[in-house]
């Protein structure tokens, strides 16, 4: 009875961040999460849209996202929202992490290499990648550590030069200095030279550009796996750029991802200063509903139901990976407030028999309204103050079309904005801003 | 079969594992999709690099254990059981519960009962036993405790840091006070006359009713925190019952004594069921205490009723936030009390209660509370209290010193004892629990 707000998002990934700070701008805003945030996981690349949705494996990558916008079917969140609340979506974003990324100067893609040696099309990306970007004329060395198999340098290298990259990478494998596990984790190295920690009587930044010089054969820039700090990144960074005369950049990596967690980081620092209540710990597992109206999310707190109550509620828990979307042998759900989910009924139509054909659970997902409001099969709004960001909307392959960030930017902004003026008492029914259906 | 053929149409696969097996964590073990995130949230692994981290000690070392005859690695006795790779894994994996199981077998079967070590592990999970024998002479023991000598033979006898100050017994345990009061008796008058006050429908309200699981701390050491849980409680109209009890068992899981945490558990779980069906909900006031009700009990032990205990147990705020208007209550009260450094100790992250001692306070006029920050203390109940992990839980609780003194405050705020302890020992702070504030703020002398 008394866990009340303004607003209640559900989900702590970058959609219902940006809905809660998108909503703290018109109200109360309360945000959970099940466990920790899933940015961590992330590769800390924003993407807004890198390939056309229907492009198939060969494809070229999209050079001016927001010219594609246009081009977008029917019910695809971009096509909902519109345009502009992309745009206002990224300004949050840029206005929430500051100098730490890049991107904001052009709508144009940049290119970002992978750990896997690919070209990633993308909006925004951390500075530590800057000096990394494909599209720089500038010879590069990638340095992997042998003990972190996740990034083979030499193979990366390789990968570039077959993507036809406009420079010459090299890749080489050095041992971290030191004396680390085998299995030492990322944040074990980040801390290392965050502190510049002393190892075997040399700091940690020296040691390290020590045992690099000797393959540096004239490259002006440097690539790492991305574990050079997490306090304080841009330090680490240019010390080790001036001790190696080269440009140094980080390659971002699968979870869990440094970049991913100073990006939580700072989100959540933004949370605070907006004065939201974010908390993790239970999940939320249905709904009190009355009139076509939520009353409370029920969130499980070891086995007892504990009502939160709100005006406006935004569903951002993710997809079928972040289990905002769950499915059995009979159907696909959305398990909390038990939204309509469109799929076919035999569950052999639910994926390709090519492993990397065009799978249609990629697309499974809630259906929204140009509100993002969850619709029932009949095409009517669920609920009236239930609006729906990010991984857990259907229509789109984020992981195809490289658009996750965007979308979720998008729609959480979209829907955050929405819910905060409604419990606001600034609109009644709440149309979304930058709409243009 | 691979993906490309087309099964029958009547192929169903079949389930091959039975899930009635005691202790079987197949089910977490397969969950585990190896991202390692639960790896960066270890506090001990972020500074000890002997540790191998939450992902081996849960699910790969549980699949290590299906073939042959491994033992069970001893870094397990590094984890202190802070309990973070439970909310850090976005898979659901019962680390914690792996952690605790193999521990118990480690314990069980590969350390030697004679050894210093194990004495002195088997002495401090067993601290509510000291503190009854220490808190019948308490200012003896306190002055004994405080010796040079004692500390320098806990040391060099029994491995406890002689760094540590063992914590004071309080001259009259909180049972002590409680019974002096009048018991439940007392507590039921002056729950009818809060309500009388209130007015209302709620006068003759017989279920607001919560039995008090003080935990050992409050009772032997702090038991002006149980005084405060009280008086808050009777002053929402609610009576207050204070059923027999023993140690929650947190020190022991931490430990590997799960024989020791069984015994208490059988206690605690008969004991609180019992009130419970009396109509009364379960709260606790320390934060580890709650959690191993919750948690731990059921995950660990099979007993009658002990889910029901885990179903209607809560954390003392947690409990006011969900069945009463605390805030509204709070809007017109004005303190005066120190602004707080405030400590989240681990446990009550993991029950989702990190940001609540802060935000109740921000309806209280007069005092500040500036949160700290998620970095674990570092002492972990137990850990910090043997030398060889003396220097670690330091080394960990070093981000909370600074926090702590960069924080606008000289007073700190938490709801774990051991936490407290480490706050103090690392800043010179005094320390106060939230129920102390509420206290304050909405009982009048």
């Amino acid at each position: 009875m008394a866990i009340r707000d303004d607003v209640l998002v559900v989900g702590g990934g970058l959609a219902g961040v940006a809905a809660a700070l998108a909503a703290s701008e018109h109200a109360d805003v309360r945000l959970i999460s099940h466990k920790q945030s899933t940015l961590r996981h992330a590769s800390g690349l924003v993407d807004v849209l890198g390939y056309p949705p229907e492009g198939g494996e060969d494809a070229d990558p999209i050079a001016e996202p927001f010219d594609a916008l246009a081009d977008l079917p029917e019910g695809h969140p971009y096509e909902r929202v519109g345009a502009d609340a992309v745009r206002e979506g990224l300004a949050l974003f840029d206005d929430a992490v500051g100098d730490t990324y890049v991107g904001s100067h052009t709508d144009r893609n940049a290119l970002v290499p992978t750990h896997g040696g690919t070209v990633k099309p993308t909006a925004r990306y951390p500075k530590s990648a800057a000096a990394g970007l494909a599209s720089d004329g500038r010879d590069a060395l990638l340095v992997g550590f042998a003990a972190l198999t996740d990034f083979d340098a030499p193979l990366a290298a390789d990968h570039l030069a077959a993507a036809g990259v406009p420079f010459e990478a090299r890749g080489a494998t050095v041992r971290f200095p030191g004396e680390f596990r085998d299995d030492a984790k990322v944040t074990r190295y980040a801390h290392a030279l965050d502190r510049n920690e002393d190892l075997n009587g040399v700091p940690a930044r020296t040691a390290l550009a020590e045992a690099v010089k000797p393959h540096l054969d004239g490259e002006e820039r440097v690539g790492f796996p991305a574990v050079l700090g997490d306090d304080d990144p841009c330090g680490v960074r240019a010390s080790l750029a001036e001790k190696l005369d080269a440009d140094v950049f980080e390659v971002p990596m699968g979870p869990p991802s440094l970049p991913g967690l100073r990006l939580e980081d700072r989100l959540y620092a933004a949370l605070a200063e907006a004065g939201v209540h974010a908390e993790t710990g239970n999940p939320a597992v249905e709904v009190e509903a009355e009139d076509g109206r939520i009353r409370a999310v029920v969130v499980d707190r070891t086995g007892r139901p504990v009502p939160y109550h709100a005006d406006q509620f935004v569903l951002a828990t993710g997809g079928l990976v972040g289990k905002g979307i769950d499915s059995d042998r009979e159907a696909v759900r959305e398990p909390i407030f038990d939204c309509h989910v469109p799929h076919p009924s035999d569950r052999y139509d639910w994926f390709d028999a090519d492993a990397f054909g065009d799978h249609p659970f990629a697309r499974f997902g809630v259906d929204v309204d140009s509100d993002l409001r969850p619709r029932a099969a009949d095409g009517t709004a669920e609920y009236g103050n239930l609006r729906a960001a990010g991984g857990v909307l259907g229509g789109y392959d984020f992981a195809a079309e490289k658009s996750g960030g965007g979308v979720s930017l998008a729609t959480g902004y979209a829907a955050g904005t929405a819910a905060g003026r409604a419990a606001g008492g600034e609109t009644s029914d709440a149309a979304i801003p930058g709409d243009t259906t | 079969m691979s993906d490309a053929e087309s099964p029958d149409d009547d192929f169903e696969p079949v389930q091959v594992f039975g899930d009635e097996t005691e202790m079987d964590l197949r089910p977490g073990s397969d969950d585990c999709y190896k991202c390692s995130t639960c790896d960066t949230n270890c506090p001990v692994a972020e500074v000890e690099d002997e540790f191998p981290g939450p992902k081996f000690q849960g699910p790969e070392q549980w699949r290590l254990k299906r073939k042959g005859d491994h033992d069970i690695d001893d870094s397990v006795m590094k984890c202190s059981n802070c309990m973070r790779c439970d909310g850090a894994c976005p898979s659901n994996v019962p680390l914690s519960q792996m952690h605790n199981t193999a521990r118990g077998e480690y314990v069980d079967e590969q350390m030697d009962k004679l050894s210093v070590e194990y004495l002195r592990n088997r002495m401090l999970s067993n601290y509510r036993l000291l503190a009854s024998l220490g808190s019948k002479v308490p200012r003896l023991a306190n002055f004994v405790m405080g010796l040079g000598v004692t500390s320098w033979l806990g040391e060099k006898v029994m491995g406890i840091p002689s760094e540590r100050e063992m914590p004071e017994f309080a001259t009259q345990t909180f049972r002590e006070w409680w019974s002096e009061r009048g018991g439940n008796a007392t507590s039921k008058e002056r729950a009818r006359e809060a309500r009388a006050e209130r007015g209302g429908s709620q006068v003759s309200n017989p279920d607001k009713r919560v039995a008090y699981f003080h935990g050992c701390y409050a009772n032997y050491n702090t038991p002006e925190v149980g005084k405060a849980m009280v008086r808050v409680f009777e002053s929402f109209g609610y009576e207050v019952m204070v059923p027999p009890q023993r140690c929650s068992g947190t020190p022991m899981f931490a430990n590997g004594m799960l024989d020791d945490a069984r015994r208490a558990a059988e206690t605690n779980v008969e004991e609180f069921v019992a009130a419970i069906g009396d109509g009364a909900d379960v709260v606790a006031s320390c934060t580890s205490c709650s959690m191993s009700l919750r948690q731990e009990y059921p995950e660990l032990f099979d007993l009658h009723g002990i889910e029901d205990l885990s179903n209607n147990t809560y954390e003392a705020l947690e409990y006011l936030r969900i069945h009463e208007d605390l805030e509204g209550e709070l809007a017109d009260t004005e303190v005066d009390f120190p602004d707080v450094a405030y400590h989240a100790p681990c446990h009550a992250r993991n029950q989702g209660l990190e940001g609540q001692a802060v935000e109740v306070t921000e309806s209280i006029d007069g005092v500040e509370a500036h949160d700290v920050g998620d970095s674990c203390s570092g002492i972990s109940g137990t850990y910090g209290w043997k030398e060889e992990h003396y220097d670690t839980s330091m080394k960990i609780g070093e981000e909370m010193f600074e926090h702590m003194e960069a924080a606008d405050a000289d007073t700190g705020m938490t709801e774990c004892p051991t936490c407290a302890m480490q706050m103090e020992h690392g800043t010179g702070y005094e320390i106060k629990h939230p129920l102390e504030l509420l206290e304050t703020a909405l009982v009048e002398e």
